[in-house]
């Protein structure tokens, strides 16, 4: 039976595994030319955030687990921030005002490169582990206390486990 | 030439927000959940289309992106907790009504005394150190070509990190709620969550 299910969405595991490199090669993309067009940090977070919630989706929840382990997104979450702050502190020491990027490098306009190009970072990497942690907590199944349609419940469990 | 170009572009925003409203209204009068939260990730959708049609492509991207995707899939999540059918509901409440209609119109009468959308002379677009300093000057401050990550990362990056900062923290508000189960269902997951609290009283 479950191999049978697993059958079924053969095509649908083969096409993700394709697109998924492809989809994280956008996500930097857009990270990184966010000076130049629309995009940043927060867009590039949630396309990276979206393969991840993809791999989810179609493998089961608790492959995903395996290669993005809740732990690491918690070290990243806290470090995208930190990130972020600290580019304005390390201003601070450099001698200009908190999030003073002029001070960052030899020449004020390479320094508000650096700086932009930092923060943003910051953002991605918090955006992106915000998002596959919300995707684990809002996809871990659990019986509810009030089940007036278990049946239905039951039923979308066994596909879910069968995936 | 330019006066029916601004004309075709407010016609399509007024059709676009049109269906905004029917969209809403569908979201309220349906008792089928799953059609709700489908129907707000096209709320999303059509949002970030107003927003390209306004020329505002770095918002359309983030309000595509976040809504029309991660939110629909989070809410798809988020249902999968609770029944589908919404409860009927038994009572129209018009007190409620009356008062919801009233702040609405006050809101409403409140931004008639707002510039007009694009106005040139608004304080906002005159005003030396905001936007004509960003427009004008972002250029050999910075030299980022893209205006809106300039202001965003280096003029306001205040602000942007205080975005960070709730972007965090509503990770930390779900994961303290929603997060810390797995590592006690793991032990005994066949055994009911009645069974497991019995075991551990005993």
């Amino acid at each position: 039976m479950n191999q049978k299910l697993e059958q079924r969405h053969r095509v649908v595991q083969v096409v993700t595994k394709f697109l998924m490199p492809m989809i994280l090669l956008f996500a930097f993309y857009v990270q990184f030319h966010g000076d130049f067009g629309p995009g940043g940090g927060f867009q590039a977070g949630v396309i990276f955030a979206s393969v991840f919630i993809l791999h989810g989706l179609i493998f089961g929840e608790s492959r995903t687990r395996l290669v993005m382990p809740p732990g690491v997104l918690r070290i990243l979450m806290s470090f995208g921030v930190l990130l972020y702050a600290g580019t304005g502190v390390l201003s601070l020491f450099l001698g200009g005002n908190y999030l003073d990027y002029s001070v960052l490098a030899q020449d004020p306009i390479h320094g508000q490169h650096w700086g932009i190009f930092v923060v943003e970072l910051g953002v991605g990497i918090t955006v992106a582990a915000v998002m596959v942690s919300l995707f684990y907590c809002f996809s871990s199944r659990r019986k509810t206390e009030s089940s007036d349609d278990s049946e239905q419940e039951q039923g979308q469990k066994i596909e879910k486990d069968a995936l | 030439m330019l006066d029916q170009i601004v004309f075709a572009e407010h016609l399509v925003v007024m059709v676009l927000l049109t269906v905004l409203i029917i969209l809403t209204l569908g979201i309220i009068y349906l008792k089928d959940l799953l059609a709700a939260v489908i129907l707000s990730g096209l709320y999303s959708l059509v949002s970030a289309g107003i927003f390209v049609a306004m020329d505002a492509v770095d918002v359309a991207f983030t309000e595509a992106a976040v809504g029309a995707g991660i939110s629909t899939i989070i809410l798809l999540g988020a249902l999968s907790f609770t029944k589908r059918e919404q409860k009927p509901q038994k009572h129209n409440n018009i007190p409620a009504l009356i008062i919801v209609c009233m702040t609405g119109a006050l809101l409403v009468y409140g931004t008639l005394d707002m510039p007009y959308y694009g106005d040139p002379n608004s304080p906002a677009n005159t005003h030396p150190k905001l936007a004509k300093h960003y427009l004008e000057k972002s250029k050999e401050e910075i030299d980022v070509p893209n205006v809106v990550t300039s202001v965003l990362a280096s003029y306001r990056g205040y602000d942007t990190l205080g975005e960070t900062a709730v972007v965090f923290t509503a990770a930390i508000g779900v994961l303290s709620l929603l997060g810390l189960r797995r590592r006690k269902r793991k032990e005994d997951p066949k055994l009911n969550e009645k069974q497991q609290r019995l075991q551990q009283n005993e």
